[in-house]
């Protein structure tokens, strides 16, 4: 098996533009049309577990008129499929209140960033290379350590993703992009003692992937919490590493969405201008930047994406918009429409957001911190974190600095602030600026007077 | 949705070049929903997906492809990617006979959603809106959602299997935002079921919008949430989501086949205090988790997985029941005709005990009462676990005193399970969650008697 051709991208956006062509006097008329291949192996104990194919394709269309927008999708391009699911569309839009503001996308002038985030190798790449590349991360994982009990996940996944908009206020857009990826995750054990860490590599090439890294990743990260204990509670500086960085720019970018902030569902609203953390943050979302996961030269509504500096020198600067909030807050779209496949509506949101790396190694802000915790993995970020209230309250584990140096291990603790004081708190930033497959990159960041709960 | 002959044959196809086992699950799914924002309908959205996805099982390997072409020729395609991908060897013609059952329904649905006007739909939100906004001037923002969905399934594979579901689910949430001195909170509520329209009928949507508006109200009175370990009651009903973390994700077959739960090996062992006895139950209409076939064509079944505090069993899939030569427990579930079928749970509770739920406050000097419960997470190779609060209270003197902030509550399983010394005689379920695991989203139940757990690290920021 192997990713057969995908049909050309002209077709999806020659639907589109079909479909957006059929808006009667009085409407508006937007389609975005997809298509995706995806496949994943995953192995276990020297075996091939599981081998799937899959292939999916599907519109979603919003109709606007008299100020009332409709939506509906669905799961197939076949033209009875699309016909229904227009027809849906506008009678859904007949329920909604009017509302000024509403409407889809208009040519802005902005130019596209012109971005190659396609590789024609990983369709030419065959299976039976992916099953040994997968084979050979789960060998390397269980040849790491010795202390290595278990090997799970292991495997590989790759996807090619085309998608195009079109509307009858003459936007046309399309993209398409590939991506590949190995994961694993390992349990690490020491008699009764078991911890586990997860390893991966992405890229949009099989030759982007590191399995290496990837292998000794895992191994590392379940190893090195071997031996951890339940600490005193107390307060202290938490060192984030990069991944964990990347979570919390992701929770930042829900307070930083402008249709929440004109909702009175963020805590920066009414903050545009102030100081919102330290003079040395800068955090950028950045799309048009091709080395990042969440690369594209077009958003949701088909609108150019461009660079948006939000906090700049730790002052608000400004917020994401797409067509609605923008018009709703007397501004112009940021090119910052986000949507989750063909069923979703587009919304604003970050696609690549990153904190402009500092000048310290992560050793070097060990040092400097003296004593506190570095941050190796964080749980319950949906349950515990609350982007209207700030309330930051996750599970975590990880490894104690002392003396600026690592030193034990801890487990089963949860730290604790607000994202209006954490952002204030951040007392340095690294350098080690980590491509991650995530709508946001990460750097070492340490944070002070973060409350650790443990025993 | 496919003709009995077709699907045989593709079955049969699927296990022409090898193969021990073939599947197909096919599934045509509506659903429509409505949202209201900021006092504006936004937007009603309608989905259409439909397809089937072939699984070929040889040996240790699984091989599965999907399509949205329900016609012979786009199934024999899928079924042949499938095959390939298991790699089966040997070969040669195998004759499958299906026998077609009719399982129970766990719910009787009375008004099918698709017979309501969608102004109906509507109408019930701005009524929620209007309740929630009522109920003090403090509530600021609301947002109003309904959602409902019918997912028909037919499955059969070479075993002979061959089932037919018609599942009907509906549901509303509401979400408040109040603004007080100290910032802004926020309160939500949701019902739900495997039922149709009738849900609103049993379920007042205005009671449901003052209980998220109340919620967010008493949370601008909140203080930060300890920073320790204490003695935790959690009220009934919201509770649930801490034994599906705390063990039910543990005691999924799949992680125990891989050695990676801690609850593995322990089968008939004490891993839970005596007044624990666990059950998952997918026959439990009409719980957002009910079924009458799982997505492997399996009736739904209740299992007790903890009596009395002593391990009974695990859940199980086909796949993994099989390795075991034992039968499948109905835990074989997946998110859609994309998606491999996994072990997972239904409706998952704690039954009550003999407690009065006001005593287990009362003999609690000073600890935490949780009212309501988030989300959360597992690690169940390790056994920690995480889960939040979103309406909880501080207990002094063995009265329920203080709101307190939204936290995280951090615990390993199997000691939490020997922790809790009170279980109430009273008991409830929980509201509709969506369950995650690798990837696949599916509805599941959750519930539990009022109970306290002696330790539990609570994750707030208050010495």
């Amino acid at each position: 098996m192997s990713v057969s051709e995908t049909a050309g991208k002209g077709d999806l956006l020659a639907l589109a533009v079909e479909v957006a062509g059929r808006a009667r006097d009085g409407e508006q008329i937007e389609a975005y049309a997809a298509r995706g291949r995806d496949n994943e192996i995953q192995v276990f104990n020297g075996d091939i577990e599981s081998l799937s194919s899959a292939e999916s394709a599907g519109i979603g269309i919003r109709v606007v008129a008299g100020n009332r927008q409709g939506f509906a999708y669905a799961g197939s391009l076949d033209p009875d499929v699309v016909d229904d699911a227009l027809a849906e569309a506008r009678d859904n839009a007949g329920f909604a209140t009017p509302d000024e503001w509403v409407g889809l996308a208009e040519p802005d002038g902005v130019a596209a960033a012109d971005l190659d985030l396609w590789r024609d190798d990983l369709a030419s790449y065959p299976t039976a290379d992916k099953i040994s590349r997968a084979l050979e991360l789960e060998r390397a994982v269980r040849a790491g350590d010795p202390r290595i009990r278990q090997v799970d996940n292991a495997g590989w996944g790759d996807s090619a993703f085309e998608s195009a908009v079109a509307t009858s206020t003459g936007i046309t857009s399309s993209g398409r992009r590939t991506t590949c990826y190995l994961t694993v995750f390992a349990a690490a054990g020491d008699g009764d003692d078991t911890q586990t860490g997860y390893g991966y590599s992405v890229g949009r090439s099989p030759a982007d992937l590191d399995l290496d890294e990837a292998a000794s990743d895992a191994v590392e990260r379940a190893t090195r919490l071997l031996g951890a204990t339940k600490p005193a509670s107390t307060r202290l500086t938490v060192v984030f590493e990069p991944r964990i960085t990347s979570t919390l720019l992701s929770i930042l970018a829900g307070t930083l969405n402008g249709e929440a902030v004109l909702k009175q569902r963020s805590l920066f609203a009414d903050r545009l201008g102030q100081s919102v953390s330290v003079p040395a943050l800068t955090l950028v979302d950045d799309p048009t930047d091709p080395e990042t996961f969440g690369a594209a030269a077009h958003d949701a509504e088909g609108l150019a994406t461009r660079r948006n500096v939000l906090i700049d020198g730790g002052v608000l600067q400004q917020f994401l918009y797409d067509t609605y909030a923008g018009r709703r807050a007397g501004k112009a779209s940021t090119g910052s429409a986000v949507r989750g496949g063909f069923k979703g509506r587009p919304g604003p949101g970050a696609r690549a957001l990153t904190v402009v790396p500092g000048t310290a190694s992560p050793e070097e802000i060990y040092r400097q911190v003296g004593d506190g915790l570095l941050v190796q993995s964080v749980s319950g970020i949906h349950s515990g974190v609350n982007p209207i209230s700030g309330d930051f309250s996750v599970g975590a584990e990880g490894v104690l600095i002392k003396d600026g140096a690592l030193d034990r291990p801890v487990r089963e603790i949860t730290i604790a602030s607000t994202l209006q004081r954490m952002l204030q708190g951040v007392s340095a930033i690294g350098s080690d600026l980590t491509i991650l497959p995530s709508s946001a990159t990460g750097v070492t960041l340490a944070i002070d007077d973060v409350s650790m709960s443990g025993t | 949705m496919i003709d009995g002959d077709v699907v045989q044959r593709v079955i049969e196809g699927a296990l022409r070049s090898g193969g021990d086992f073939a599947e197909v699950f096919a599934e045509d799914r509506r659903s429509s929903s409505a949202q209201l924002d900021d006092g504006k309908i936004e937007d009603l959205s309608s989905g259409r997906e439909r397809g089937a996805g072939i699984r070929v099982v040889s040996g240790e390997t699984t091989g599965f492809a999907h399509t949205s072409d329900l016609s012979e020729r786009g199934l024999l395609e899928a079924a042949k990617v499938a095959a390939e991908a298991a790699r089966g060897g040997g070969g040669g013609v195998r004759t499958v006979a299906l026998q077609r059952t009719h399982p129970p329904a766990p719910t009787t649905v009375e008004v099918a959603p698709e017979t309501v006007a969608k102004a109906a739909k509507v109408e019930l939100l701005r009524r929620a809106d209007e309740a929630a906004r009522a109920t003090g001037a403090a509530i600021r923002q609301v947002s109003a959602g309904y959602g409902d969905s019918r997912r028909q399934i037919l499955v059969a594979n070479s075993d002979g299997v061959y089932v037919t579901d018609d599942q009907v689910r509906t549901r509303m949430s509401v979400a408040c935002v109040a603004l007080g001195d100290t910032g802004m909170q926020t309160g939500r509520e949701s019902v739900g079921g495997t039922v149709g329209f009738e849900l609103f009928s049993r379920h007042q949507v205005e009671e449901l919008a003052r209980a998220a508006a109340s919620r967010a109200l008493t949370k601008l009175q909140a203080r930060p949430a300890p920073s320790a370990t204490l003695p935790v009651v959690i009220a009934k009903g919201s509770g649930g989501v801490l034994f599906h973390e705390a063990c039910g994700h543990g005691l999924e077959a799949d992680h125990i086949a891989k050695e990676l739960s801690v609850f593995a090996h322990h089968m008939g062992d004490t891993v839970a205090s005596p007044l624990v006895t666990l059950v998952d139950d997918g026959t439990m209409g009409p719980e957002w988790g009910a079924l009458a076939v799982d997505d492997e064509g399996t009736p739904a079944q209740r299992n007790v997985l903890i009596k009395d505090g002593v391990l009974t069993d695990y859940m199980w899939d086909w796949l993994r029941a099989r390795k075991e030569g034992r039968p499948t427990s109905g835990n074989g579930r997946r998110e859609s005709y994309q998606h491999l079928p996994m072990v997972r749970m239904t409706n998952t509770y704690v039954l009550g005990g003999k407690d009065d739920p006001d005593e287990i406050v009362r003999q609690t000097p000073h600890g935490v009462y949780v009212a309501q419960l988030g989300g959360g997470q597992v690690n169940t190779a390790t056994g920690d676990f995480v889960f939040g609060t979103t309406e909880a209270y501080l207990i002094e003197d063995g009265r329920i005193t203080e709101p307190l902030r939204d936290a995280n509550l951090i615990g390993n399983g199997p000691e939490v399970l020997r922790n809790i010394d009170a279980v109430g005689n009273d008991f409830a379920m929980g509201s509709p969650g969506t369950c995650g695991k690798n990837g696949q989203g599916v509805p599941v139940g959750t519930g539990q008697p009022t109970l306290r757990v002696s330790a539990l690290t609570v994750g707030g920021t208050a010495r």
